[in-house]
């Protein structure tokens, strides 16, 4: 089963809001060359915690209503998700090892 | 990478001048170790600082200039092409009083060395600076920003600062007026240290304007940035600069803390070197950034990289010989 999912603007609600099971949203461009280094990080996160972590794609390019609502001025940004609430904030990119430290105390 | 191994080299940092080490010293068949950085988004990243840039137009062999972040991917592949290996990671510790080397990837603290070498080429590089105050890093990433391509965006039609007065402040003043209503540079001298190229498309650029003589003293606003409080040099007045983004271009420091009380640096930090490449510990070579502090350029960081590639494989076979 693939956890990476893509959402936008339409979709986040859905997918990420009412999710049952806590969502790591990327907010990420074509453009930004740190995001490029952070996506296959976050896929081998999506493997390794699969059926317990879903990991969401939201391009803030196409979807600039979210990213404002969540007040995403940098990318990459992580954004952890639990029960549709905000759980943690990443700003930047980051070593797998950094990310796991921040997000995995939370799940 | 095989952990506990003992290697021939290991070359820290994949900028042009750690890929340059990089390509030569596989050619050579030195199969060199590169511990490449992990990500960040600051220029102390894999590919270096110009990850963060956009055209670069003085790299030769590029008629038409080469994106930053393009450059380095093809730099990396042609090293990955003579079988360099090339890890993300960073080193956390090195030992350079016994022999081999000790390389320490992850815990520092661990006992054991991850693994071994008899040269090392050190090509750490230089990370850009930030102000120093409290409020800039509580509002990094809601309006402060290290790195204008990421985040220019976010600015649209925005007022946008950019503190500094040197090519990569000019730069990324320059790429920011595609997306602001206006950007400001806030400089704290009268003059420019930026090439002549960069100060005359900066003037004549509409969308920048200057403010000589000033100092950043805070980073005013709560939920996200609301401007900048300065001070002029001249008459000690404080003001504000209402501003939606800040952009921090006020220089760089050397990537050197891995080797304090190891190797000789100047004042600043960077690394010394002499008779080409050489650091004062025997079979550690430095090249780039690290210990430049003058050129600074992708080209003279290539270029030193070849030099410290020669200088290792000289030490190498040396070494060889007794």
């Amino acid at each position: 089963m693939n956890d990476v999912i893509t959402v936008s603007d339409d979709t986040f609600d859905e997918a990420v809001g009412l999710s049952d099971i806590p969502v790591v949203v990327d907010f990420w461009a074509e453009w930004c060359g740190p995001c490029k280094m952070v996506a296959p990080i976050l896929d081998e996160i999506a493997s390794a915690h699969a059926g317990k972590l879903k990991v969401a794609k939201l391009n803030v390019d196409d979807n600039p209503r979210t990213a404002q609502r969540f007040q995403v001025m940098s990318i990459p940004t992580l954004l952890l998700f639990k029960n549709g609430e905000t759980q943690a904030r990443i700003v930047g990119a980051r070593s797998k090892s950094q990310i796991l430290s921040e997000f995995e105390p939370l799940l | 990478m095989e952990s506990g191994a003992t290697r021939d080299l290991v070359i820290l940092g994949s900028g042009p001048a750690g890929l340059t080490a990089a390509i030569y010293t596989a050619r050579a068949d030195l199969r060199p170790l590169v511990l490449e950085g992990e990500p960040s988004s600051s220029s102390d990243q894999p590919g270096g600082q110009l990850m963060l840039t956009t055209e670069v137009e003085n790299f030769p062999g590029f008629a038409h200039g080469v994106l930053g972040p393009e450059l380095m991917v093809s730099m990396r592949a042609q090293a990955e092409r003579f079988n360099a290996e090339i890890v993300t990671e960073r080193a956390s510790r090195v030992d350079l009083t016994s022999r081999p080397f000790g390389v320490w990837i992850g815990d520092p603290d661990a006992p054991e060395p991850t693994l071994r070498t008899r040269a090392m080429i050190i090509a750490t590089g230089a990370r850009s600076l930030m102000l120093g105050l409290e409020n800039e890093s509580r509002l990094l990433g809601y309006g402060v920003s290290t790195c204008a391509t990421c985040d220019g965006f976010f600015f649209r039609d925005k007022q946008i600062v950019v503190i500094g007065g040197g090519d990569s402040a000019l730069e990324e003043a320059l790429f920011l007026t595609k997306f602001g209503d206006s950007v400001t540079v806030v400089h704290r001298r009268k003059e420019l240290r930026a090439s002549k190229i960069m100060q005359d498309r900066a003037f004549r650029n509409d969308k920048i304007s200057f403010r000589w003589d000033t100092v950043v003293v805070d980073v005013l606003g709560n939920e996200r940035v609301a401007g900048l409080r300065v001070r002029d040099l001249n008459t000690g007045a404080l003001s504000d600069i209402p501003a939606d983004g800040v952009f921090v271009a006020i220089g760089h420091a050397p990537s050197t803390e891995l080797f304090t009380g190891q190797l000789d640096t100047d004042d600043a930090g960077y690394l010394l070197t002499s008779e080409g490449t050489k650091t004062n510990v025997p079979g550690v070579f430095a090249c780039g950034d690290v210990q430049d502090h003058v050129y600074r350029q992708a080209v003279t960081a290539a270029g030193s990289g070849c030099m410290a590639a020669i200088d290792a494989e000289r030490y190498l076979s040396s070494l060889a010989q007794t």
